[in-house]
């Protein structure tokens, strides 16, 4: 399995950089994938990586039609606050795995 | 006398226990026939509300735009499939209180349950994406998940003189995963027979990053839309359809023009679940994956598209389900523990145009391999395959969902998802 390093903490990641032991994560952490995708982030940020985070550790599937359910933001501010392919960014800078579709 | 047996009779009736299934579609009609064989007449009543009295062979409307069926092929009644000994009340359901563990029907009768199978089904919700049911709905913006889309599609498609073709699945979980794929390729051998495909230009769009979402499935399937010239547009999550200039646009700021839309708007559980606080955000009821009892209420059970499980919303894991959930509702009712567990187990065939189709056949664990099925060596279905043995299993199918899956019989193939046949590499 595949280590990297951020904020002076190695984490164990996947083949594409996504962390497979989501306990290891911190906020220090995520500004430091965040710089990797080229984004700053902000409270926004982290108050819908925390509900992906509680969804994911609770066992629900992830997906972009929920984040109008998350209580946060909309999915136009989601897609804004997360350019390109915001599901993907978001779980990756939140210390989740890829969310894969429920088929 | 006359009154002594009144008073028998009524005591009988307060000793027996009540099953409740609601929905008579494909997982509540396979479970009224599984249950009412397993349950003692004598001791358990089984009764089930649907709301329709037609029974769909939803596979079906996929065919419906190209004219290979009409309605009245895939049609029958829903009361020709529910065994004898099974009360059908013919009914909306207004709520489930769980706590009181009854049910009211829409015209405030209220029915009490010892055990409950909740098999609404899921619905298609184009209300939830703005634009989407806007003035082109059903001119020129069209689903094929229900009969009136499929039909309405058909008479479109008899005089379109060609343009942009759009198939846009909004998001996933949806009925069916494969099914907007097989419309792109019957799509292409449709026009190619009218001799009009040069005049008709393909495009699917997906909110995936591929055509599928298990890798290698993906990879085959992209590979035939590539080969039969249907443009795939992945990462697309739509946002709006404008209507005016009939484009559709994805909340990045891509934008697709599209002359026909063929829409799979976004899928919800039926309204009476999240009235009834038992679902998701979707409408979904929570349920355990395996065990498939929910989380909530340990005398409710869910089966098929109802249910907030990570597997396909498809009528062959609904009955693959049945297996599993007749066994533990048994030994939930013996008071011992649950002990099977169901595996995501799904497979299905995907037609392809020009009399081919491919098979696949995966579960939560395990994605789409290639391979034969049921057997090894004999097959003699070809997994992830192009074959035309595979289009005749899915035109046989039809007969055996009638005749042999509704009604609970034996089929010759395991519930649980096996690896004979199948190759790792």
């Amino acid at each position: 399995m595949a280590q990297k390093t951020y904020a002076g903490i190695t984490v164990d990641v996947n083949e594409e950089g996504y962390f497979t032991n989501p306990s290891q994560w911190t906020k220090e952490i995520a500004l430091e994938i965040a710089k990797e995708e080229n984004l700053v982030l902000t409270g926004q940020h982290f108050a819908i990586m925390e509900f992906l985070r509680n969804k994911f550790l609770g066992g629900e599937a992830l997906s972009i039609r929920s984040i109008n359910h998350s209580g946060v933001i909309d999915v136009k501010t989601f897609y804004q606050l997360f350019p390109g392919a915001p599901l993907k960014k978001a779980t990756k800078i939140a210390g989740i795995p890829k969310p894969v579709s429920c088929i | 006398m006359e009154y002594i047996c009144t008073v028998n009779k009524l005591t009988e009736e307060e000793k027996m226990k009540k099953l409740l299934i609601l929905g008579g579609g494909t997982a509540g009609t396979i479970m009224s026939n599984k249950m009412r064989k397993e349950l003692p007449a004598n001791e358990w009543s089984v009764t089930i509300v649907e709301k329709e009295i037609n029974h769909y062979y939803q596979p079906g409307f996929l065919f419906i735009p190209f004219e290979y069926y009409k309605k009245k092929d895939i049609v029958k009644p829903s009361l020709k499939f529910f065994p004898k000994g099974v009360e059908f009340i013919n009914s909306e359901i207004d709520k489930i209180d769980a706590a009181k563990n009854s049910i009211t029907l829409i015209n405030g009768t209220e029915i009490n349950y010892d055990i409950l199978i909740i098999a609404t089904g899921t619905r298609i919700s184009p209300e939830e994406t703005p634009g989407l049911k806007g003035d082109l709905w059903q001119k020129s913006i069209f689903d094929f998940y229900t009969i009136e889309g499929a039909e309405s599609l058909a008479e479109f498609f008899k005089t379109w003189k060609g343009g942009n073709l759009v198939i846009n699945v909004v998001d996933n979980p949806i009925k069916c995963p494969v099914a907007p794929l097989e419309f792109a390729f019957l799509a292409d051998y449709y026009f190619t027979g009218k001799g009009m495909r040069d005049k008709v230009n393909i495009t699917y769009v997906t909110p995936l990053s591929g055509a599928f979402t298990k890798p290698k499935a993906s990879k085959m399937l992209g590979s035939l839309l590539g080969g039969k010239n249907i443009n795939l547009v992945s990462d697309f999550f739509l946002g709006e359809v404008d209507n005016v200039n009939s484009k559709i646009l994805d909340f990045g700021g891509k934008e697709i023009p599209f002359d026909c839309l063929i829409t799979v708007p976004l899928h919800t559980g039926d309204q009476v679940i999240s009235k009834s606080g038992l679902g998701d955000e979707f409408g979904f009821v929570k349920a355990d994956k395996n065990t498939l009892q929910s989380i909530l209420h340990k005398n409710i059970f869910v089966i098929g598209d109802a249910g907030n499980f990570p597997s396909s919303k498809a009528g062959s894991v609904a009955h693959f389900q049945a297996d599993v959930l007749t066994k533990n509702i048994i030994s939930f009712i013996e008071n011992k523990p649950l002990n099977e567990s169901f595996d995501g187990h799904s497979n299905c065939y995907i037609e392809t145009g020009f009399g081919k189709g491919i098979l696949i056949d995966f579960n939560y664990a395990t994605e789409p391999l290639p391979g034969l099925y049921p057997l090894p060596v004999v097959g003699p279905f070809k997994l992830l395959k192009e074959s035309r043995l595979n289009h005749l299993g899915k035109l046989l199918f039809k007969w055996i969902y009638w005749n042999i899956l509704l009604r609970a019989r034996k089929l010759p193939v395991t519930s649980y998802m096996s690896m004979t046949g199948k190759k790792q590499n």
